[in-house]
């Protein structure tokens, strides 16, 4: 974050009188008691690049003990609390409190707000995460070690858990408050603080895949809070929810896990459709093609993921009619993601490109997610699921729709708006040397396991037959290098933020559409203190 | 600029060459491993690989047109052959072929993947009846029409090889980590049914070749059935998550004619009578 003064006369925009630059001086109240939503987007963001790194070292060792057959590093239960710590650390940690971080710097600046509505429940709701995070991470320093059943925390597994349990479902209970209350804070935001003018069929694509991903968000946290509340009971306090032999039942805890956690995959990725909504259109310098229907795509993924969930557990023995009635509707999710697709595509189609590393990330994502999205498909039938579940081909499919998927746009709107943020432009080449090493590593990291899943190796094994050798060395050795790769971006941040000396203009680029380019970058302390005049050319879109 | 183009260039042009490499000599064969799904020894087996290299087609070709035009609108449409961006912003009909064509592959797609799946759930006109018990971390098999039973785990040599630092080589390990002391042995062309259980927490029953996994869940009963093909010796693993020796609990059947089937049977018989 650049600290220095802006003084009124560059003001791009006239932001009202007052020229509002009360950053507080001391660094206590500039942080830890900020209201303000651009500090509080920078620290949701630093924080879940922290995360990301932590759950990333987590991974690295995973990807070292499978680099060859046998076991040379770790011991089995360290290397299941190693698949459990890296998916609930890169799931709740990095991720979703990444959006979040950059839901608080661009929503209110691209509807025209001044700032989040409720800027104390935004505080709150981010300094809960760390002591959450704080709180799971020291499970794998108790006796008892960390959580180990996988992050889908299946019971009777879990409960074998020691009593480290219970500080990890206090964890989850705190990660769910803090989703709420910022997901609620987003709500409140876009419904009462659009400039006016800002209709909501005007909205940028990332308020408004925001928005709705802020609908699914309260619609699930709460069950997921109550699926581990029940969990926690059954450990410490004698019920019987989950007991088969207490008279309980171990698959309704699938059942309420899965219906939060299929909503909770497009928690992570619908934000990222926006965000290529934004980038797409800026560097074809042609408006978003389908605007309306990109917005009922949006929605009708998240009205589908509601009702799909059991796609996720195909051989648990379900009835004929419930596998054929999942199967069909997951596969029609393939639908409105289909629109989207294509709507990308035809974006790009006719347009006037430029390869800015926002771009090269958008088009990876494009590219790239769509092969983890066809992967999708494929597991959605059922039949073939019994052959391909629980297996690396699975691994491999949520991976690139979450590594490349919703990993690579978190990169391009670290690329795209961080010129905004700071003031300054990063550097283009080790942008792009970035973005080629991480589309080359990433597919060197996944594309194998699609080998190994078919090829029948489990997932969730920390040794395996010599068969899957060749693949498993591959995989990790990519592993490594996408790793190492992203340093390179923390390098760049840095750079950018403290060391680069070109300065950003407040458009950035050429092409681009949106309130918050007409601030200035950075823009103030305080922006849109009186709400701007929305016209139409301001906007991404023509229609 | 130029200096900076060339390392990215030369990226670039590395993906491209990783990317084809992938497909063109990884893919299809790394040495001798397998690098598709099996089509097995069972009817059900060959459904399920039929069934996911259709969807895999369709995928790849749908992949491949969307990725075609991508590319060559990349190629085409940009700044530096100074195209002049189009003004259009959307078109209805467009939108309602890439909504309706969609559908109509997916109601292709539904089509055989009904008909595989409710061939898989019918176990009815079973002959016989194996029931299969997940435990941590082994499985216990009873064959229910004769008073046959043991428990399977895994093989002492893997077992000894396994453990962290055993400075044994995994690949001089005979079928490392995928033998069991005990397999499972059942009669071929005969219609087996499976009652899958566990006693602690959830285990998954798979063998790759059969062509199917089940979840072994305590407190449930969970029917599967098979149809063996060919005699052989077919090798799997536990599926689900189920503490810190699940990647410990391999599974071998062994499937023989009918005639030796018997004798192993009688043995069976013999020896646990001998061990009463
Ligand atoms: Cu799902
Ligand atoms: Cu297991």
């Amino acid at each position: 974050m650049s600290t220095e003064v802006i003084h009124p006369d560059t003001h791009h925009v006239d932001d009202g009188h007052d020229h509002g630059d009360h950053k507080p001086s001391n660094f206590l109240d500039r942080w830890l008691f900020t209201t303000n939503h651009k500090d509080i987007g920078t620290l949701y963001l630093i924080f879940s690049l922290t995360m990301f790194f932590i759950g990333g070292s987590m991974a690295m060792v995973i990807r070292a003990e499978l680099f060859m057959p046998g076991l040379q590093l770790v011991e089995p239960d360290f290397f299941n609390q190693m698949t459990t710590m890296h998916a609930l650390i890169m799931v709740f940690g990095a991720v979703m409190p990444a959006w979040v971080g950059f839901a608080n710097w661009l929503i209110p600046m691209m509807i025209g707000a001044p700032d989040m509505a409720l800027p104390r429940m935004n505080n709150w709701s981010f300094w809960i995460l760390p002591f959450a995070f704080t709180m799971l991470l020291s499970t794998l320093f108790m006796d008892s070690g960390g959580p180990a059943a996988g992050w889908t925390l299946y019971p009777p597994l879990v409960l074998q858990t020691g009593t480290s349990f219970a500080f990890v479902v206090f964890a989850v209970h705190m990660m769910g408050v803090s989703s709420i209350m910022g997901s609620i804070n987003i709500i409140a935001t876009i419904f009462n603080m659009r400039a006016p003018g800002m209709r909501l069929l005007r909205m940028p694509m990332f308020v408004w895949t925001w928005l709705i991903t802020a609908f699914l968000l309260i619609a699930v946290m709460p069950v997921l809070a109550g699926a581990v509340t029940m969990l926690l009971t059954d450990h410490f306090f004698s019920t019987n929810f989950f007991n088969a032999a207490g008279g309980g039942d171990p698959v309704m805890f699938q059942h309420i896990f899965w219906f939060f956690g299929h909503p909770e995959v497009y928690i992570m990725i619908l934000p990222a459709f926006g965000v290529i909504s934004e980038i797409l259109p800026t560097f074809s310098r042609k408006p978003l093609f389908g605007y309306g229907s990109m917005v009922y795509a949006t929605a009708t993924i998240a009205f589908l993921s509601f009702i799909v969930w059991a796609h996720h557990m195909f051989t648990v023995g379900m009835p004929l009619q419930g596998e054929l009635y999942f199967m069909y509707a997951t596969m029609l999710i393939s639908v409105p993601t289909g629109v989207k697709v294509f709507n990308w595509v035809s974006t790009m189609w006719q347009g006037s490109m430029t390869f800015e590393t926002p771009m090269l990330f958008a088009i990876g994502f494009v590219v790239l997610f769509t092969i983890g999205g066809l992967s999708g498909l494929m597991l959605a039938i059922t039949a073939a699921d019994f052959q391909y579940h629980d297996t690396y081909f699975v691994v491999a499919h949520f991976h690139y729709v979450l590594v490349p998927g919703s990993v690579f746009a978190l990169m391009a709107a670290t690329y795209y708006w961080l010129p905004k943020f700071t003031g300054n432009m990063y550097s283009e080449k080790w942008g792009k040397i970035h973005f080629w090493s991480s589309a080359i590593f990433v597919n060197v990291l996944f594309f194998p396991q699609h080998y190994l899943g078919l090829a029948g190796m489990p997932r969730r094994i920390p040794d395996y037959s010599p068969q899957f050798a060749d693949f498993n060395m591959i995989s990790s050795l990519g592993g490594f290098a996408f790793g190492a790769t992203q340093l390179i971006f923390v390098g760049v941040v840095l750079h950018c933020a403290y060391r680069s000396k070109v300065k950003a203009t407040p458009e950035v680029w050429e092409g681009s559409r949106g309130l918050e380019w007409t601030l200035d970058s950075p823009p103030a302390y305080h922006s849109f203190n009186t709400p701007p005049v929305v016209t139409h050319n301001a906007l991404s879109r023509a229609d | 600029m130029k200096k900076e183009n060339t390392v990215i260039v030369a990226l670039a042009v590395l993906a491209a060459l990783v990317a084809t490499t992938w497909l063109i000599l990884v893919a299809p064969g790394l040495g001798s491993n397998e690098v598709n799904m099996t089509r097995g020894v069972t009817q059900q087996s060959a459904d399920h690989f039929e069934l996911h290299m259709i969807v895999l087609w369709i995928c790849a070709i749908i992949g491949i047109g969307v990725f075609t035009v991508m590319f060559t609108s990349i190629v085409l449409h940009r700044k530096s052959r100074n195209h002049t961006p189009a003004k259009f912003s959307h078109s209805t009909k467009a939108e309602i072929i890439w909504t309706v064509i969609p559908v109509l592959i997916l109601v292709g797609m539904a089509v055989p993947a009904t008909t595989a799946l409710v061939k898989m759930e019918d176990s009815s006109g079973a002959e016989m009846t194996v029931k299969i018990t997940g435990f941590q971390w082994r499985w216990k098999y009873e064959y229910l029409d004769e008073d046959i039973s043991f428990i399977s785990s895994l093989d002492p040599n893997s077992n000894a090889a396994r453990q962290l630092n055993s400075g044994m080589v995994p690949a001089n390990v005979d079928n490392y980590l995928l033998n069991v002391d005990h397999p499972l042995v059942l009669p071929v062309g005969k219609k087996i049914k499976f009652l899958i259980t566990a006693d602690d927490v959830i285990h998954s029953w798979w063998v790759p070749a059969l062509g199917w996994k089940r979840d072994a869940i305590p407190g449930f009963v969970n029917e599967a059935w098979t149809n063996i093909e060919k005699p052989g010796t077919y090798r799997g693993q536990c599926a689900e998550l189920c503490g810190k020796d699940h990647g410990f609990m391999p599974i071998v059947v062994i499937a023989l004619p009918q005639d030796e089937y018997d004798t192993w049977v009688s043995e069976q018989l013999a020896e646990q009578g001998a061990a009463l």
